[in-house]
């Protein structure tokens, strides 16, 4: 029991890595604020899939690495993802078992719920955004969610992650 | 988060994660530098030829205006000494590439690979071949990040070259549009008039080009006209920057402090 307890941890850094890459890829101008919160979203499945193993200090540490990358202040991510992974660890059980549709629409929730917390911050520090668009990403990221799931379930069943 | 916006405590750790997340940034702007460098690299004989030759004829024409401008700055730096007024002297100049990396999408916010390492500042100011194109606004090891001077927080003491009117370039959140603030209905200016930096603030030397204005709109019953320009900078094309060190007259005791840092930065930039 021991040796599978912790198993594929560098299959959860890849995910989170290489969710990193797509938050700073290069969009044209017009997707950029389309863009869905793809460390987020990889947060949420690991929190769903693995409570045990991803949790809020995990959502901590990423979300400080998205501050340093997207250059914003130091810790908004970080206690907006820490809040959403409280949520999912809280709620687990129950979003587990929706069809995929109706935990896109938690992931909606969840993701809108942090860029509520980064606005509220941002708009302490004086630069709150000027556009409706700013809460696109939590509609693109709901609309990935089923993709974003099934993708990570076969890296889940592929690595045996667990 | 307040110890990072009010202070600067956490900018030790900032600074070690820059550096992890480093590469995550330089294979994101790889496909976009490798474009950069076939197109380059696979140009046409003609077109290179072409290019030479246009080239030429600018470097001549420039090389004509300089003359002229060397022996104004002389006649320039004559009169202040009558004057008794500080001397301006030349600014130190290096060029920086962009980094091909979407930060926050809005704020305006751009990445460059030149970072302590290359003994940048905070606030320093960075322009392009057009003219001014923002402040760094966080210094990394290997990067810095820069705020474009279009940002919605961004503000730049301006002035307008013609008739010397003295204003703020507020930046509205779109690449092709400046605010000028608290110009009077009856302010002289006019579309078309060039902006350059007053250098009022500190943060810029005086007489860069910043923007053209696109719309003089008296309010009546408003203290101040609606006023727009647009950034002569390429904002949206640009892909080298230039970052430049201010050398100004300081006071002695600053001198003195300072003397042993621009060694250093000298002996740097040497190599």
């Amino acid at each position: 029991m021991a040796d599978i307890k912790k198993h594929g941890g560098k299959a959860i850094l890849a995910t989170f890595v290489f969710a990193m890459f797509l938050m700073v890829l290069p969009l044209p101008e017009w997707l950029r604020a389309f863009r869905p919160e793809f460390v987020t979203v990889v947060l949420i499945y690991w929190c769903l899939a693995l409570p045990s193993r991803v949790n809020i200090g995990m959502a901590w540490l990423a979300g400080l690495f998205v501050d340093v990358l997207t250059g914003t202040l130091m810790g908004q991510h970080a206690l907006a993802m820490s809040v959403v992974a409280f949520v999912t660890v809280k709620l687990h059980k129950q979003i587990r078992v929706y069809p995929l549709w109706q935990q896109a629409l938690s992931v909606f929730t969840m993701v809108a719920l942090g860029q509520l917390l980064v606005v509220w911050i941002k708009g302490i520090v004086g630069e709150s955004p000027q556009s409706w668009l700013y809460w696109a990403p939590s509609i693109t990221s709901a609309v990935i969610w089923p993709w974003v799931f099934v993708l990570m379930r076969n890296v889940r069943r592929r690595y045996k992650v667990s | 988060m307040t110890a990072d916006h009010r202070m600067q405590y956490l900018d030790s750790v900032r600074t070690f994660i820059s550096v992890l997340v480093y590469p995550i940034q330089y294979v994101v702007s790889v496909p976009t530098s490798a474009t950069n460098w076939l197109g380059d690299n696979l140009q046409s004989r003609e077109s290179l030829l072409e290019e030479n030759e246009s080239l030429v004829s600018k470097n001549r024409f420039l090389a004509v205006q300089m003359q002229k401008y060397v022996s104004l700055e002389i006649e320039n730096m004559r009169l202040r000494q009558l004057l008794d007024a500080s001397k301006r002297l030349t600014d130190r100049v290096l060029t920086a590439e962009l980094l091909a990396v979407d930060l926050d999408p809005f704020s305006h916010k751009v990445l460059i690979n030149k970072g302590l390492r290359h003994n940048t500042y905070r606030g320093q100011p960075i322009l392009d071949s057009e003219g001014v194109y923002g402040q760094i606004v966080q210094v990394l090891p290997i990067t810095s990040s820069v705020m474009l001077l279009t940002d919605p927080g961004h503000s730049l003491p301006v002035q307008v070259n013609r008739s010397g009117l003295r204003t703020i370039a507020q930046g509205t959140g779109s690449t092709s549009k400046l605010r000028l603030l608290h110009i009077p209905n009856n302010g002289d200016i006019k579309e078309g008039d060039l902006i350059v930096t007053s250098g009022l603030g500190g943060v810029f030397p005086s007489g860069y080009p910043v923007a053209k204005v696109t719309l003089f709109k008296p309010v009546s019953g408003q203290a101040f006209a609606t006023v727009e320009a647009e950034p002569l900078a390429k904002l949206d094309k640009s892909r080298e920057v230039l970052l430049v060190w201010k050398e100004q007259e300081d006071t002695p005791e600053v001198k003195e402090t300072r003397s042993s840092a621009t060694k250093v930065t000298n002996e740097k930039g040497a190599n």
